[in-house]
């Protein structure tokens, strides 16, 4: 990394509101099972973009597609196109590995590395081939800091950051990602597993990373998603067996005030699901 | 009990039946673990009463750190083959273990599920092998390829390596692919997710996480070598001699026992003896070794 691109490494936010990820006709199979049909859709640059849907409904499994995390579990396959600034992430001779560099990930359960707090975030610029002790120490403390981390772990940079509780654990994972200066952030479930104080930090986090990059988080909260998205976009798999389809998608304030759709008010009022 | 005060009460009585039995069930398991410990305890104390006089007899800087080994002639000294044993499992960890560390990677990381039901079991199965049959194979196949490499009769470390080194693999790689297994998946997501390839993965976040299983597994592996007995016996040459290169005949403690036990007698065979209690001495401290890394693991977790 140059040290232009180091100062470029926490670029203020613009604010054009682009299309960041565009889907056009997806359809997604784990071997004969067919678990995503017809999928459009549109995410806007900097936002937070929510999925929801009862368990089972591939929204985990869409969120994995957009980084390509599906490529790693045999037998899977993808028709259809995913777009990430216009370029096809599916196309022929794309890198999955670079592409996770631009697209991070937040996972259910905090996994950090069983190493020291420091060598997790130092992680991914590591493997960018950034050397420096100078250069990774300033990345590891702005990277902790934007995780709103740093204060409490600054004198214990040196612990194994599984020594940490689950919600410190989990921002940890956020500035572990946040240290590669992805573009877009995936969030699968990422409040499910951690207490509710840490939650509040973690929704916190949210609202001031979303000016620089696109979030998308999948939860089973819907209460979470109308707090922290800006749009929002309902899945469900009508019966079992059958590919789950993308039902309403829009802006948070409308799927949750007036749904267009019969299936999402039902959802939402807690009448299944 | 009347009849009233029966039909008030639907929870069944613990019968006599029940408690006999879960009580003979726990003493039938309590013998079971003390028949094991009892095994090893009366083994220890056999040889340590049989071999303990070589300490006085020889005494334990003659016995240990002599250079001699002529029982005829009352020479004693067993550093030869303590020499020998160590230059044996060194070289056979040396060519195994990574060997055996590979192998489990590529079983754990990287075959795909049919590779793997053909290559794990084939791995399994080498420790089943009975190890006079690798000394066969070494005597036989591999004894003669060293000769014609080394210009000597292939009697000598080299070959005991090569032998051991496919003995210890199945201890090791079996060992490790558990420590590689027992990682938290959702380790191995983060690592990919993070833009990490495939060998990144393995040797920046998998191999270290299983950095303490590892080790522990080399140091059965280093167990199973020092003890090997027949297969060593049949190609390292048995000369009781120090080492002098990878093709010269040497001798181990274990083989040199196997070797002089049919004829030896008094200070001669106490001294046999007295070599066991090292052997015995040296797993004990591989095992406690292996003891006090579980435990240091446990507290890292």
């Amino acid at each position: 990394m140059t040290d232009h691109a180091l100062a470029d490494h926490f670029r203020e936010p613009v604010d054009d509101h682009g299309v960041k990820i565009a889907v056009r006709d997806l359809d997604f199979y784990y071997g004969d099972f067919h678990a995503l049909t017809g999928i459009d859709i549109d995410i806007r640059e900097r936002g937070v973009t929510a999925f929801i849907g009862p368990s089972g409904c591939g929204k985990s499994t869409f969120l994995r597609c957009l980084n390509r995390m599906n490529d790693l579990i045999p037998g899977t396959r993808v028709d259809g196109t995913i777009t990430l600034d216009g370029e096809d992430i599916y196309g022929e001779g794309v890198d999955p590995v670079d592409l996770r560099r631009r697209v991070g990930m937040i996972f259910q359960q905090p996994n950090p590395f069983p190493m020291t707090i420091y060598d997790n975030v130092a992680f991914g610029p590591r493997l960018h081939g950034v050397k420096k002790k100078g250069e990774l120490d300033e990345i590891v403390q702005k990277s902790l800091e934007r995780a709103n981390l740093w204060k409490e772990v600054k004198d214990i940079m040196d612990r194994n950051g599984l020594s940490l509780s689950g919600g410190q654990q989990q921002r940890l994972c956020i500035a572990r990602v946040l240290a590669v200066e992805p573009d877009v952030m995936l969030m699968d479930e990422p409040c499910s597993a951690i207490d509710p104080t840490s939650v509040q930090k973690i929704e916190d986090l949210m609202a001031e990373l979303k000016d620089r990059i696109t979030i998308i988080i999948v939860t089973h909260n819907m209460q979470q998603a109308a707090r922290v998205s800006d749009e929002t976009a309902f899945f469900l798999q009508e019966r079992m067996g059958e590919a789950a389809e993308l039902v309403e998608f829009g802006r948070t304030a409308e799927i949750f005030t007036s749904p267009q759709d019969r299936r999402t008010e039902d959802y939402i009022t807690g009448r299944f699901g | 009990m009347t009849d009233e005060r029966r039909a008030t009460t639907t929870l069944k009585r613990l019968s006599a039946a029940t408690y006999l039995k879960e009580g003979a069930l726990k003493y039938l398991f309590l013998l079971c673990a003390f028949v094991a410990v009892m095994g090893v305890a009366l083994i220890f104390v056999f040889v340590g009463v049989r071999g303990w006089p070589v300490f006085t007899d020889v005494g334990a800087g003659d016995f240990l750190f002599g250079g001699l080994w002529h029982p005829g002639e009352g020479a004693f000294g067993i550093l030869p083959f303590i020499t020998g044993s160590l230059v044996v499992m060194a070289g056979a960890l040396v060519l195994g273990a990574p060997l055996a560390v590979g192998a489990a990677v590529f079983l754990s990381e990287i075959a795909p599920p049919r590779v793997r039901a053909v290559v794990r079991p084939a791995i399994e199965l080498l420790a089943g092998v009975p190890s006079v049959v690798y000394g066969f194979f070494g005597l036989m196949i591999l004894r003669p390829v060293v000769a014609d490499l080394t210009g000597g009769l292939g009697f000598g470390p080299l070959t005991a390596w090569l032998i051991l080194a496919i003995m210890i693999v199945p201890t090791i790689a079996t060992l490790t692919e558990d420590a590689l297994g027992s990682i938290h998946p959702g380790i191995r997501e983060a690592s990919y997710a993070m833009g990490a390839t495939t060998w990144q993965t393995i040797y920046k976040v998998l191999l270290p996480a299983a950095k303490i299983g590892i080790i522990d597994a080399i140091i059965l592996g280093m167990g199973r070598a020092i003890g090997e007995t027949m297969a060593v016996l049949m190609v390292v040459g048995n000369a009781a001699v120090f080492f002098q290169g990878v093709d010269m005949p040497i001798s181990t403690l274990t083989s040199q026992i196997v070797m002089d036990m049919p004829y030896a007698t008094d200070l001669h065979r106490t001294a046999l003896f007295g070599m066991a209690i090292i052997l015995f001495l040296f797993s004990m401290g591989l095992v406690g070794t292996v003891r006090l890394l579980s435990r240091f693991n446990e507290r890292v977790r």
